[in-house]
């Protein structure tokens, strides 16, 4: 051992020096920190470790093939980096990636590719065209033992042996360094065009956006935002409607947008419709979306919920019995997000509790440092579930030293 | 004799077979094993069919809980356990062992619920792949992965291979449209993953199970996304003198911001086989075909399909036939949907599944017509040009195993070309007993390494569908 793990913050310029460090820390059973730019090293349980371990200096694009739809990065690659690339050629990675920062104090655009898939964190473009996870294609990583591995490849189709890929994505660096990623693109499409309603009750705007998903015309987002959350946005005709705003978005070349518009406004006929944002207007206002702007510049706790749209409100009216909470409702229904106020549990007994009953999951997205110590961020497994979690880690990082305790306390 | 070896059975086992028989009837009811030998005989292959192993018995539970009692029993006493779809695969993948017994979940066909509001089908795993799009066809729904053996394969043999179909380049491939499954582990032990929402909590065991080719659980019961059906859907053909102006066209295609739903390659040879056989109307004069499908109302298909043309044009394409009605449409694909039953009435084929990058497109077919010829074989192609996923279809004759032997060798070259261009061994197949010894061209001993760990974490005994995936040498199946 050349002694290279000293105790702060490693960020190796090269693929084989991160395993050096781990294969080091393996030995001397040294936990560290697994880190891509830091954009969400806010989230999840903190990580007691002295040693941090950043992806942040591999960076670069290897590969983009625009027609293949195909697109390699170093798992350090500024996401905005990558998204600017994309957009010359009309494509963007069609997920929709989240952005934290904002909601975590930071400016937007700071993130890195590799955090993008280890966190898996989609946004409303998910409910039609996948999560991040869907969209890996490969990945190149170093194991708990500093060992490298890849799995998948650059081709679209790939069932060559288990697809690690997905192991690795949303399992936010507790399996493996995530060195390098390829993923599928898309492309951007020609036009955006945004319906939205005001003033519906949370019940009725889902019920709404559940009829728009059941067509066949592609809507491509479809979120509900409570009155005190539009106004948070910065378009003035919905900031100042003093109302909650549904949204529905359609993405097309403009002749079927002119057309699905057209067919999705007499579907939704019996709605109130108010006002239609055009291309420009639709883009802002979805970017604001996917940065959570209606939740930046506060400190409440945020929550981020995953349930059947049809169960959506239920689950939030057993929550707001005791909470007091502010709700924007993502894909449909199906993907709630909620900030609560400050208390020592982030409201974290209120909403397992509405989990357990109404079925879904529920992940701690913005608290206090000793809050996030002190409680499961992520949603708690069931048994049968825990025991797989705990062979799957040892499959991977058997010495534990890999992001240890940031998902499941003893993980 | 045949390239590929099957690891010695386990006398010890087999010497026990009448007790282990006996086990199985106390654990299950009657009409669901089968142990006599004409019963077996029916399990003995798959559709790779050229490999046949008699099994030591064939259970086809009924429920989770029958499936759960034979496998803890199997565990209990280290026995192998296959487990089996509809016995689809084309890579040996159901392909029975001598000591194994193999776990059919055929008769798990039921519907349990289709949610229209939010838009899923949760069905037993045994059903057939067509049946829940059927099912869901009522509400005007259906399930998007479409493999070509969709009127027979289940839903739990899509899963273990992540089967993809024609229509994948638009709407994803098997473990991008489940929700949820429930499995039995090798223990016995039921577990459910995911539910009716999106992203299951947790590490995704969900995703990580789909493709694992039946090595790390029994699927008994999924959760599946249903999409709405498109109004219509319209093909076009276009026909071209070189595969490089369609491999060209088609990135142009992509270029263009169009993202079909279907984009079908053929080469010469397999026109000239379809056309002989469906009477589609194919032009013969021409190299490489492209059927192109767009989706949507009507007018919206006239302009896409108008785009298309645009584009097509500039490869100078021989011939350009857009389909106006649905008896056009149907003809347009009469050809390509025939297309490897009338290869099998002119003889056997094997066929492969490498993936390229389509950049390399022209100089995969061209480097794999030399393999072809070097092996004194012909071939045509008939692929899913979206995705680069090839189907090479050697032409052979079956009832000659030395030219089975060979037939073998010319397709594994054919794959490690693949790989060479930056591709992989299979696109939707799976590795099965196939490609196993294929595996360490694609991947280093570390991946390797990686990949086993995680099949040692589900399975530690490997008595899961074993003896496939890896090389026997490397993996723990030839101990």
């Amino acid at each position: 051992m050349t002694g290279n793990l000293r105790l702060g913050f490693h960020a190796p310029h090269a693929a084989d020096e991160i395993a050096d460090l781990v294969a080091e820390a393996a030995h001397a059973k040294i936990p560290i920190e697994v880190r891509g730019r830091g954009s969400k090293h806010e989230v999840g349980r903190p990580v007691q470790a002295g040693s941090v371990v950043s992806t942040e200096n591999l960076v670069g694009v290897s590969l983009y093939e625009p027609t293949e739809l195909v697109l390699s990065a170093a798992a350090g690659t500024p996401i905005a980096e990558i998204e600017a690339m994309l957009d010359e050629y009309g494509q963007q990675l069609a997920f929709e990636p989240v952005d934290l920062g904002p909601v975590l104090g930071s400016p937007p655009g700071e993130g890195s590719i590799g955090g993008i898939f280890a966190t898996n964190l989609s946004g409303s473009r998910r409910i039609l065209i996948g999560a991040a996870r869907d969209h890996l294609l490969g990945v190149e990583c170093v194991n708990g033992w500093g060992e490298p591995f890849k799995s998948g490849g650059r081709v679209m189709k790939n069932v060559t042996g288990y697809d690690l890929c997905k192991a690795v994505a949303g399992s936010w660096g507790t399996l493996a360094v995530i060195t390098n990623v390829t993923m599928k693109v898309l492309p951007r499409a020609q036009e955006t065009r945004t319906l939205l309603c005001f003033g519906l009750p949370d019940q009725t705007a889902i019920e709404a956006m559940c009829l728009c998903h059941g067509t066949p015309y592609e809507v491509s987002g479809a979120v509900h935002l409570e009155a005190p959350l539009a106004a948070r946005l910065s378009n003035a005709n919905i900031s100042g409607a003093g109302a909650a705003v549904t949204a529905i978005r359609v993405e097309n070349f403009p002749h079927s947008v002119r057309y699905r518009f057209g067919r999705l406004k007499d579907r939704l006929a019996a709605y109130s419709l108010s006002l239609e944002l055009d291309d420009a207007n639709s883009r802002s206002f979805w970017e604001e979306v996917r940065t959570l702007r209606m939740f930046a510049g506060s400190d409440r706790p945020l929550w981020r919920i995953s349930t059947a749209p049809s169960r959506a409100t239920k689950l939030v009216a057993v929550i707001a019995r005791t909470l007091d909470i502010r709700v924007a409702y993502d894909w449909s229904g199906g993907l709630i997000w909620l900030d609560t106020t400050l208390t020592s549990d982030a409201g974290a007994v209120e909403i397992r509790r509405a989990i357990a009953e109404f079925g879904g999951h529920a992940t701690l997205i913005r608290a206090e440092h000793t809050t996030r110590a002190s409680l499961d961020v992520f949603q708690p497994l069931d048994l049968g579930l825990a025991a797989l979690t705990r062979k799957l880690k040892a499959a991977f990082d058997p010495a534990g030293i890999l992001n240890p305790g940031h998902m499941y306390p003893g993980l | 004799m045949s390239l590929l070896t099957l690891p010695k059975p386990d006398d010890a086992i087999l010497a026990r077979r009448d007790e282990i028989v006996r086990q199985l009837k106390k654990l299950v009811p009657a009409a669901t094993l089968i142990a006599d030998e004409e019963g077996r005989r029916t399990f003995e292959t798959d559709a790779l069919t050229a490999y046949r192993c008699l099994p030591l018995a064939v259970v086809l539970p009924q429920s989770t809980e029958e499936v759960s009692k034979v496998l803890r029993y199997c565990h209990d006493n280290k026995i192998k356990v296959v487990p089996r779809g509809a016995g689809t695969s084309l890579c040996g993948g159901a392909l029975p062992l001598e000591d194994a017994i193999v776990l059919g979940v055929s008769r798990m066909t039921r519907v349990l619920q289709i949610d229209e509001t939010n838009r899923f089908a949760r069905v037993e795993a045994g059903i057939t792949n067509i049946a829940v799009s059927n099912a869901a066809a009522v509400h005007g729904f259906f399930y998007a992965p479409d493999p070509s053996s969709q009127l027979a394969c289940t839903v739990a043999g899509n899963i273990a291979m992540n089967s993809g179909g024609a229509h994948c380049l638009k709407y994803g491939v098997t473990t991008n449209n489940l929700l949820a499954l429930r499995v039995v582990l090798m223990t016995g032990e039921v577990v459910d993953i995911g539910g009716d929402y999106l992203d299951s909590p947790g590490y995704d065991f969900l995703g990580l199970i789909t493709g694992s080719e039946g090595q790390f659980a029994v699927v008994t019961e999924a959760t599946v996304r249903l999409l709405k059906s498109p109004e219509g859907a319209r093909p076009m053909l276009i026909g071209f003198g070189s595969s490089e102006a369609a491999g060209a066209c088609v990135a142009g295609i992509i270029a263009a911001g169009i993202i079909p739903q279907a984009i079908e390659f053929m080469d010469k040879p397999a026109i000239h086989v379809c056309e002989n056989f469906a009477g589609a109307g194919y032009p013969l004069d021409v190299e490489a075909l492209l059927i192109v499908e767009v989706a949507g109302a009507d007018d919206e298909i006239d302009l896409l399909l108008e785009k298309l043309t645009d584009v097509a044009e500039r490869y100078a394409p021989s011939v350009v036939r857009v389909s106006r009605n649905a008896a056009e449409s149907e003809l347009i694909w009469k050809g390509r949907k025939a297309a490897f039953g009338a290869m099998g009435q002119i003889s056997d084929y094997y066929c492969m599944d490498g993936v390229i990058p389509l950049s390399r497109l022209p100089e995969a077919l061209h480097r794999i017509g030399a393999i072809c010829r070097s092996h004194r074989f012909r071939v045509a192609n008939i692929f899913h040009a979206g995705d680069g996923n090839l189907h090479p279809l050697i032409l052979y004759d079956a009832n000659d195993r030395g030219e089975l032997e060979r037939a073998e060798r010319c397709g594994a070259e054919i794959l490690k070309l693949c790989v060479e261009l930056g591709g992989c061994l299979t696109g939707e197949h799976g590795v099965g007993i196939e490609k196993r010894g294929l595996m360490p061209v694609q991947f280093s001993a570390s991946d390797l390494a990686q990949q086993m760990r995680v099949k040692t974490a589900f399975d530690p005994d490997w008595l899961l569908n074993p003896a496939k995936v890896f090389p026997l040498e490397e993996g723990r199946d030839g101990q």
